[in-house]
């Protein structure tokens, strides 16, 4: 019998952020229209392995998942034990243009998810010429803190288990139990400390209220689409942020939370495939 | 029922959860928990409640205290609970429930005390 595989394929591409090099992971499938896949804060790809897999997307886009550096199987760079890692607005967008330069893609699609969310509307605001559309999940200008990210990491607490005892709140009650803990199983693998340095990004140095007003959608088409059960990222501040952006298209899906694309892959991909239809044109 | 009739059933719940007792298994705190203006407090040995003592309790002492307001339980105990009344941190964010004292144990098991005071979910009535 002939092995049951999946589409996707794992490589390793060398790159440099910032002057460091790195060695990033990445996972992809299809051909076309190149589509870069950001995941969530504290963990990694596979987040994406349903779009990955999905021919109704590969068959039109290249689907490109990568690992940010601390991240999955991203190794962080040479020196990491000396220093504490925090993601900056510049070093995360740093980051995803390093990617799309080594893998010579040409004007890509970026969709990301909260953090990454939030990195694509700097990417909007920043350097929309360089992208053919943007989409962003569970993204807002800036949201209300609702922990204390000093929880993260320390030593009298689980870092994985804590990571996925906060979010598993984040998911919505009617995604698949499987998909759920799929889900908070790779918040329990994340590295020391790393979900709280992503967080530095996404509650100290990332707030874009105000700058996403600069944001142009003719220059380049900007998507958002958030659950209704993410009350990290609410309804309202996606709907808040989306008022500031004429000629962006918004969504709120429902019985969806935070990780529209690893907790519920089946709803999600009915609101993610008429958006890159759309964008295939 | 009353909300806080419906926690009261908290120990026959737990009973009946032997994978939640497992994942609670390195456990043993005595914490608080207010339904409306109920309080509840709990012995939890080893993951399993060694007693549930219903009602104000002179000079008891605990180590941390989650309180909720009857409709914010009574909203989060529903079947499917609506958006933003689903989780724990969901109600503290939106100002209808509030935590104090020494959060470390409930850190240290964070999924173990959503599961827990989530059990009376499984007796919704729907009003």
């Amino acid at each position: 019998m002939a092995p049951k595989l999946d589409p996707m394929v794992g490589r390793y591409v060398r790159a440099e952020i910032d002057g460091v090099p790195h060695r990033l992971y990445f996972e992809e499938a299809g051909q076309g229209i190149p589509l870069v896949c950001l995941h969530t804060a504290g963990a990694d790809n596979r987040q994406y392995r349903h779009l990955l897999a999905d021919p109704e997307i590969t068959r039109r886009f290249r689907v490109l998942a990568f690992d940010l550096p601390w991240h999955g199987k991203s190794t962080p760079p040479d020196g990491w034990e000396r220093g504490e890692y925090r993601l900056t607005t510049e070093s995360y967008t740093a980051a995803i243009r390093a990617f799309c330069r080594a893998m010579e893609l040409d004007k890509p699609v970026v969709m990301g998810c909260s953090i990454g969310g939030r990195i694509v509307l700097n990417l909007a605001i920043a350097h929309a010429a360089q992208f053919r559309a943007l989409i962003a999940l569970e993204a807002a200008d800036f949201q209300q803190p609702w922990y204390d990210t000093a929880w993260l990491h320390r030593p009298d607490v689980h870092g994985g288990e804590v990571c996925a005892g906060l979010v598993s709140g984040l998911i919505a009650p009617q995604s698949p139990p499987v998909h759920r803990h799929e889900t908070l199983w790779m918040y329990m693998q994340g590295g020391p400390g790393v979900f709280k340095g992503d967080l530095y990004f996404y509650r100290v140095d990332g707030d874009l209220r105000e700058k996403v007003k600069s944001i142009d959608t003719k220059v380049c088409p900007l998507y958002l689409l958030t659950g209704e059960y993410d009350f990290s990222c609410t309804p309202d501040d996606t709907l808040r942020t989306a008022r500031q952006i004429p000629g962006v298209e918004v969504q709120i899906m429902k019985d969806v939370g935070h990780f529209p694309m690893s907790e519920h892959p089946a709803k999600f991909r009915e609101y993610i495939l008429p958006v890159l239809a759309k964008i295939a044109g | 029922m009353s909300p806080a009739d419906r926690f009261a059933a908290l120990p026959d719940l737990l009973s009946g959860d032997p994978d939640l007792r497992r994942r609670g298994r390195w456990l043993s705190v005595d914490c608080r928990v207010d339904i409306g203006a109920e309080p509840f407090f709990l012995s939890i040995s080893d993951g399993a409640l060694a007693a549930l003592d219903r009602g104000p309790q002179l000079m008891r002492s605990t180590a941390f205290t989650f309180r909720a307001t009857d409709d914010a339980w009574t909203r989060y105990w529903a079947t499917i609970p609506e958006p933003g009344w689903h989780d724990l941190f969901a109600l503290t964010k939106r100002g209808a429930a509030s935590l104090e004292g020494d959060l470390r144990p409930l850190l240290q098991n964070l999924q173990y005390f959503k599961d827990l005071l989530a059990l009376p979910r499984q007796s919704a009535t729907g009003t």
